[in-house]
């Protein structure tokens, strides 16, 4: 804006001089085929199989195409398959679509896919795989070019929810290819609506347009992610028109960008859901203790009349609408209610103070206890202060609580062994569906099965163990969901855990560019578009 | 001369084997990197899978020598989250940071003397006190903060500079540097006065105490007696004379304009090593949080050794023998 140059001479002259150099430097990226987006999160690796973090699905999700896709509500649709369906009890087939080439012009074919999914245990030093969605499989059949079975030694009907999180490559531009090779660029061959350009290590990723993708065409055919991890600046890049678009604006600053005619929001309940943990041990619990100061010889947080009383303490409209500034919805399950397994009859416990105090003297604790409430700082929107907010109505029904955060990494290693009595966290339900929270939030710890792998709090209930056993071996959906949503009823009303809300996630673009937000979180570029 | 840099290396390998040993524990201590770096739908049989392919599940002290073993031969190891060697990361990110601390530098020093020289010569002038007050809001607004009223005014209101990244790289002698562009300047220039600051202030702030003491010692009366003009009296006999703490400073500010231009680096999202330090801690990337500072610990090292070297360039009565390590 030069027409804003200050008054005094010197000022004005110098100011002109730059105004000029930047005008010079500006002009040619006012293209309007090109978009900038500011992302959060550094991006470690372009490998698709390297590492199973967010932000390097998010781009790989651009280069490389999957099975199974998520729509904008996690709902499956067809991606390079195009249909599937069960053989038998154990077995699964997939059909794939024959106009699929990679980028170099070779067709996708069911070799890829094998290919692709024996790729992913074999890559080393990987601080984690994709094996989860991939080791149930037992043997692979290709029974023509567009047509693969996968064999499983169980009824298995999550099949596609697990390929819906597996990247495709090509067989040919991957074989014997390292990580590197594909941050470079010479493996990074896929059939997904974008090439591959270029990888500057935590700074950005540039992306072209597909040409030869299969689906809908891209709005723009230059695609640059920029890594700015820190809130205001990733606000400012986006004020000063160096970015089009940018993930999670401060949710401070919310309430002012709505009203910024600039700029546009937009958001959706994401599938994550954010609760809190108790200590089920049959101990004295150690962050619980008397009104004296004195550790307690039992562990109330046994007692599911205690666990409910905390549950009826919070008020979690009031947390959604003042700590997240209405960028929450209160919630009393798993999952958010388009997604598979929600319970339509599960409504998140009512704020009653007066029948928590009375649950806590029906369980003998009529003057409530003191408890420590552990959580993380700066891994979920709004975490400390969702933490704090809970930890004061939990004060005015007499459990004195007090709170200590720490960051993820310190906070998750301690929180994972039981050291702590209460403990928040979040959980996205990335498949879509509510079986995996109930496996690994709500089933029983067991190493040998691998269920209960983030049950932090250790609830045990042989019965929800049972339902979930059994529903995951349930190819029917109805019955599947049947007993899935019959788990989650018979878990909440044991509070096994507490969920709290499901929050949003934002977007913010400037006027003229709108996106499609999504429950899973992503920013995919695709899912842009040129507001008319 | 070689019996002391030979003594100064044996210290430099202690240091650094002591500061490798502590970022070991340390880390051990905060806790196993594979709770947070492992995505949650992981079961148990996963997690036993990554922490022993990144060698987690050795004892520590294995580990250690593990470590040491490939250090040896130059490998400090690989990335967890990246999966390529820890050093290579460091190495590609360095260019970005120096170069960034280079022109903070210089910004720094062409600007702090001359203005701490005037300041010293007219203490009570206007223009003396003004340049003083300045200094003081050099060294007490803090960084981040004087950074994102940059972004505020230069990129959102007036809209003249970027707001963040690294401008068009060139290569030179293999390096990819952005003060060749004119791109690469107009990323540059904010980031590195926001760094420059302190600095600046610290300068001027040395140089005028230096400039007034020397004003009242007896060789520059005598130079002023003989009759040579003011600028060779300042430009020369005084300029000279107060350099040698000024020299100091700025060696010992170089080494922590690279290792805390972090917050300069995350303000304006300079793909440097500062900020690859702080995504590493947050990942508790332990090859990278020992690679990075040991390469620190050895700037620091070498920079201190070239400060002592100018020493006795700069003073005839310094011999190097006798400099303490």
């Amino acid at each position: 804006m030069p027409s804003e140059l200050p008054k005094s001479g010197l000022l004005r002259r110098l100011g002109a001089c730059i105004a000029l150099a930047a005008a010079l430097a500006v002009a040619p990226a006012a293209s309007g085929e090109e978009l900038k987006i500011a992302v959060a999160a550094d991006v470690t690796s372009i490998d698709p199989h390297f590492y199973n973090l967010f932000p390097n699905n998010n781009i790989a999700e651009h280069i490389f195409d999957k099975l199974v896709r998520m729509d904008a509500d996690s709902k499956m649709i067809p991606g390079l398959a195009v249909s599937w369906k069960t053989i038998d009890a154990t077995t699964w087939e997939y059909k794939l679509r024959k106009d699929a080439k990679f980028s170099d012009g070779t067709p996708v074919t069911a070799e890829d896919v094998a290919f692709s999914i024996d790729r992913v245990p074999t890559i080393p030093n990987s601080p984690g795989l994709f094996t989860p969605y991939t080791k149930s499989i037992v043997s692979k059949q290709i029974v023509d070019p567009y047509t693969i079975r996968l064999k499983y030694a169980t009824p298995y009907p999550l099949s596609p929810n697990d390929l819906s999180t597996i990247y495709i490559v090509s067989k040919k531009a991957a074989t014997g290819a390292t990580t590197e090779d594909f941050n470079t660029g010479k493996a990074t061959i896929g059939s997904g609506p974008y090439k591959f350009v270029r990888y500057v290590n935590g700074d950005r990723v540039e992306l072209v347009r597909n040409d030869g993708y299969w689906g809908d065409k891209p709005a723009f055919d230059k695609v640059t992610f920029k890594i700015i991890k820190n809130p205001a600046a990733r606000m400012a890049a986006l004020l000063s028109g160096d970015v089009d678009a940018i993930e999670q604006p401060p949710t401070a600053d919310l309430a002012r960008l709505k009203n910024d005619p600039k700029l546009t929001l937009s958001s959706k309940i994401s599938h994550r859901v954010i609760y809190f943990n108790f200590d089920n041990l049959d101990r004295s619990s150690p962050d619980v203790t008397g009104k004296d100061g004195k550790p307690l010889a039992t562990n109330p947080l046994r007692d599911v009349r205690v666990r409910r009383a905390f549950s009826k303490a919070i008020n979690r409209p009031a947390i959604a609408e003042r700590v997240m500034e209405g960028q929450a919805v209160p919630s009393g399950q798993l999952v958010s209610s388009h997604l598979f397994g929600y319970v339509p009859t599960l409504k998140p416990d009512a704020y009653d103070p007066e029948g928590a105090k009375k649950l806590l003297a029906e369980a003998g604790y009529p003057n409530g206890f003191n408890v420590v409430l552990h959580g993380p700082s700066g891994r979920y929107v709004n975490d400390e202060q969702i933490i704090q907010a809970v930890a004061q109505m939990l004060t005015r029904v007499g459990i004195n609580a007090k709170v200590e955060t720490a960051p993820m990494g310190p906070y998750s290693a301690k929180a994972s062994k039981q050291e702590y009595s209460v403990t928040m966290v979040g959980w996205g339900a990335s498949t879509g569906e509510s079986s995996s929270p109930l496996r690994s939030l709500i089933a029983t710890y067991d190493t040998a099965t691998g269920s209960g792998a983030v049950n932090w709090g250790r609830y045990s209930n042989p019965k929800v163990d049972y339902l979930i056993t059994q529903a995951l071996q349930q190819v029917d959906d109805a019955n599947r969901l049947n007993m899935l949503q019959r788990a989650t009823e018979l878990a909440m009303s044991d509070v096994a855990i507490m969920p709290i809300h499901f929050q949003f996630t934002i977007w913010a673009t400037r006027k003229g560019v709108q996106y499609t937000p999504r429950t899973d979180e992503y920013t995919l570029a695709y899912q842009f578009k040129v507001a008319r | 001369m070689l019996v002391y840099l030979i003594r100064r290396s044996l210290q430099s390998v202690v240091v650094l084997l002591a500061m490798s040993l502590l970022v070991f524990v340390g880390v051990y201590a905060v806790g196993n990197p594979i709770d947070i770096l492992i995505n949650p739908q992981a079961d148990q049989q996963d997690r036993e899978r990554s922490i022993a392919a990144l060698g987690l599940d050795k004892p520590l002290w294995l580990q250690y020598a593990l470590f040491l073993k490939g250090a040896l031969t130059g490998d400090l190891g690989n990335s967890f989250v990246q999966g390529t060697p820890a050093l290579g990361l460091i190495l590609e990110r360095m260019p970005a940071t120096l170069e960034l601390a280079v022109v903070a530098m210089l910004i720094a020093i062409v600007l702090g003397i001359p203005l701490g020289l005037w300041a010293g010569m007219k203490p009570d002038s206007l223009s003396g006190r003004s340049i003083m007050a300045g200094s003081i809001l050099g060294f007490s607004l803090p960084t981040f903060w004087v950074g994102l009223m940059l972004i505020m005014v230069f990129s959102v209101m007036l809209g003249w500079l970027p707001s963040n990244g690294r401008g068009e790289t060139r290569l030179l002698f293999g390096v990819p540097v952005s003060f060749l562009t004119v791109d690469g300047w107009r990323h540059l220039i904010m980031p590195a006065t926001n760094l420059a600051l302190f600095n600046l202030a610290l300068m001027i702030r040395l140089t005028r105490a230096g400039t007034r003491e020397a004003l009242l010692q007896d060789y520059v009366k005598f130079a002023r007696a003989k009759g040579l003009s003011n600028a060779r009296v300042i430009g020369v006999h005084v300029l000279r004379n107060i350099l040698i703490p000024i020299v100091t400073v700025i060696g010992l500010q170089f080494g922590s304009l690279i290792a805390f231009a972090i917050v300069t680096e995350s303000v304006f999202a300079w793909p440097g090593m500062g900020k690859l330090l702080i995504d590493s801690i947050n990942f508790l990337d332990r090859p990278v949080i020992v690679a990075y500072l040991l390469v620190i610990v050895t700037l620091f090292i070498v920079i201190n050794l070239v400060v002592d070297v100018l020493y006795s360039a700069l003073d005839p009565r310094v011999r190097l023998a006798d400099a303490k390590g």
